[in-house]
């Protein structure tokens, strides 16, 4: 059974619709992502499923009952926001406390469980601490105990990442994934930031103007888009036009630039026959050599237009006859220069195609 | 040479508003019989004349009672006001908010009119209720730009958070709103009570036979003649407005401090 299901739900802000009709069961234990840029949906979702927000058509179940009509308060959420929204006027300890307050919890209880929830959050000793006198990660691993000290049946996160720095950002990926895993919640993120997505998740929901794009495991998603939107959006694509010539047990898609393509049929789910198609090459796929491809390989000439450096990689604009493409590759001793002859290789399983 | 010019202004401005202030204070502790310059020494024998003045301090009474009333009045109002336009859509909240915020911008006189034409319009009398109620709308404008300021900088996460954690909305309000609010709420408190404590123009109005506030004591002391009572009176009531505000703020930043905001 899922634990929370989202049944034709529809959100309109007078006539503007948010969240067109929109059907999505998350799975008991799942880490679910909500994915997709800023206006596409995924808080609207997120605060409907908390009950700040009520759906205009359409039923919120969660763990199996309809909860339209059950306000926030009683519905058994944890909530972590990205700006941690601690109470100011409360210590760490009472702010992780104040959950267990609306609870059958005997006073005597609290403070262990308090303990408890710190502990894991690896704060142990900040109890007696005021919010202001802790870092940003530190209120948000706060933020974290206070919503999960109350054993909620979905644990709900805004963007709670979002404003930490980056390196901090990244330890704190890891250890939500690791309490997460711990302790087996339901959990429901939303997230702009694909690699977020791609490391956290069970399920990525991709979303785009209230719409959901795709839903998959997070290899699904990021090696089988299924649109270009969600081809472009996670991670860097290069997108051409081509056209579907044979379409059975396998798929041979041609276009301007590679040729003829024999993509894996499991990478081309949704195209149904021949005809005008779209070829989805994932910009690290795409490398660069001085050389010929070896047999099975597609090979093609290009000239490199502009080097973006980025360390242990490098990102390639290249020019092939027509078409400009994007290469993201490792660097091997000294990146190509602008200017410089290549070859593209290409291995045909890893192409993707759309509908076109 | 043009700062020094504009030093030497400074200073007759603010000596300008501020001896006479200073003036009284000083006077309210001369022992000579008459109110005035050379000073022949030292007492506090106005002080004491005042509190043996039954007058005086039926007065003081009425003037604590109002401004307490209007204080708990005016905030428990404008609390109510601020969180329905801050944090509820209502339809043509630019407009209350303009309507609760005129009476600061109605010449008193005309505010103090028409309420009196109102009260005689309905049939009723001049009563303690009717200075009250004065009181409170002339106070309440005050409170309500203060806690709303206040409010707006509340971000709505903190008392979103506190409802999924299960504190239904009147807990969220008692638990986290107000603590956080409390601050705007004190200084709104307090400065309805000092409005309605040195009120004159709206309370002559208002007032019913017989009852007296401090500043219409005054008014009616100052007609007789000029006793060395009212410089007395007068620097008691500068303690009282001017004191006052200022501890209340002292506290206000203190509780500000405390809770980081």
């Amino acid at each position: 059974m899922s634990a929370v299901t989202l049944q034709d739900i529809v959100k309109r802000f007078g006539s503007f619709t948010a969240v067109h009709r929109t059907t999505l069961e998350i799975p008991e234990g799942a880490f679910v992502t909500l994915l997709g840029p800023s206006g596409c949906g995924k808080t609207t979702n997120l605060r409907m499923i908390a009950g700040l927000l009520d759906p205009s058509e359409g039923e919120i179940l969660i763990g199996g009952k309809r909860v339209n009509d059950v306000p926030i308060h009683k519905r058994n959420l944890g909530l972590v926001f990205q700006n941690y929204a601690l109470f100011p006027h409360k210590t760490v300890a009472e702010n992780v406390a104040f959950g267990l307050k609306y609870r059958d919890v005997p006073k005597s209880e609290i403070p262990a469980k308090v303990q408890a929830a710190l502990e894991l959050v690896q704060l142990p000793n900040v109890g007696d601490r005021y919010p202001k006198e802790l870092s940003g990660g530190q209120q948000q691993r706060i933020a974290l105990a206070r919503a999960i000290v109350i054993e909620p049946d979905v644990l709900l996160l805004d963007e709670p990442l979002s404003a930490l720095d980056a390196n901090l950002r990244e330890d704190m990926r890891v250890e939500l994934k690791r309490i997460q895993e711990r302790i087996g919640v339901t959990t429901v993120f939303v997230t702009h930031d694909q690699s977020e997505a791609l490391a956290m998740s069970d399920l990525i929901v991709v979303m785009s103007e209230g719409r959901v794009e795709q839903v998959g495991k997070p290899e699904e998603v990021y090696n089988t888009p299924a649109s270009e939107f969600v081809a472009n959006f996670l991670g860097a694509s290069n997108i051409t036009e081509a056209k579907c010539i044979e379409h059975g047990a396998s798929v041979v898609v041609e276009d301007a630039t590679f040729g003829r393509v024999t993509v894996p049929a499991a990478k081309a789910p949704n195209l149904t026959g021949q005809g005008p198609a779209k070829l989805v090459v994932r910009a690290e796929k795409l490398l660069l050599s001085k050389t010929q491809a070896s047999e099975g390989v597609i090979s093609v000439p290009a000239t490199v237009e502009t080097v973006d450096y980025q360390g242990q990689a490098v990102r390639y604009f290249v020019r092939a006859g027509e078409a400009q493409l994007q290469a993201i590759n490792m660097i091997d001793e000294r990146p190509f220069a602008a200017g410089d002859a290549v070859h593209l290789h290409l291995r045909p399983q890893d192409c993707a195609a759309l509908p076109g | 040479m043009g700062w020094q010019a504009i030093r030497i202004w400074t200073v007759l401005v603010y000596g300008f508003m501020f001896l006479p202030v200073a003036v009284v204070v000083l006077l309210s502790f001369n022992a000579n019989q008459f109110g005035s310059f050379p000073m022949t020494g030292m007492s506090l024998r106005w002080f004491e004349e005042l509190w043996n003045n039954d007058a005086v301090m039926r007065a003081f009474r009425t003037s604590i009672v109002l401004g307490l009333m209007t204080a708990v009045i005016s905030t428990t109002l404008g609390i109510l006001a601020s969180l329905a336009l801050v944090r509820y859509k209502i339809p043509g909240r630019n407009t209350i908010t303009t309507l609760l915020i005129a009476p600061i911008l109605v010449p008193e006189v005309v505010l103090a009119v028409a309420l009196l034409l109102f009260l005689n319009w309905l049939g009723l009398g001049k009563s303690f209720a009717l200075l009250l109620a004065g009181h409170v709308i002339f106070t309440l404008p005050f409170v309500i730009l203060v806690v709303q300021a206040r409010l707006v900088s509340i971000k709505r996460d903190v008392e979103e958070a506190a409802l999924s954690l299960g504190a239904s909305p009147v807990q969220t309000f008692f638990s986290v709103t107000l603590p956080l609010m409390l601050p705007a709420v004190a200084a709104g408190a307090l400065f309805a009570f000092t409005i309605s404590f040195d009120d004159i123009t709206g309370t002559l109005f208002w007032k019913p036979g017989g009852v007296e506030t401090v500043p219409t004591q005054i008014f009616s002391m100052l007609r007789n003649s000029i006793s060395p009572e009212i410089n007395a009176l007068g620097t008691v009531m500068i303690v009282m407005t001017v004191g006052l505000p200022l501890l209340g703020a002292a506290v206000a930043r203190k509780l500000a401090m405390k809770s980081g905001a």
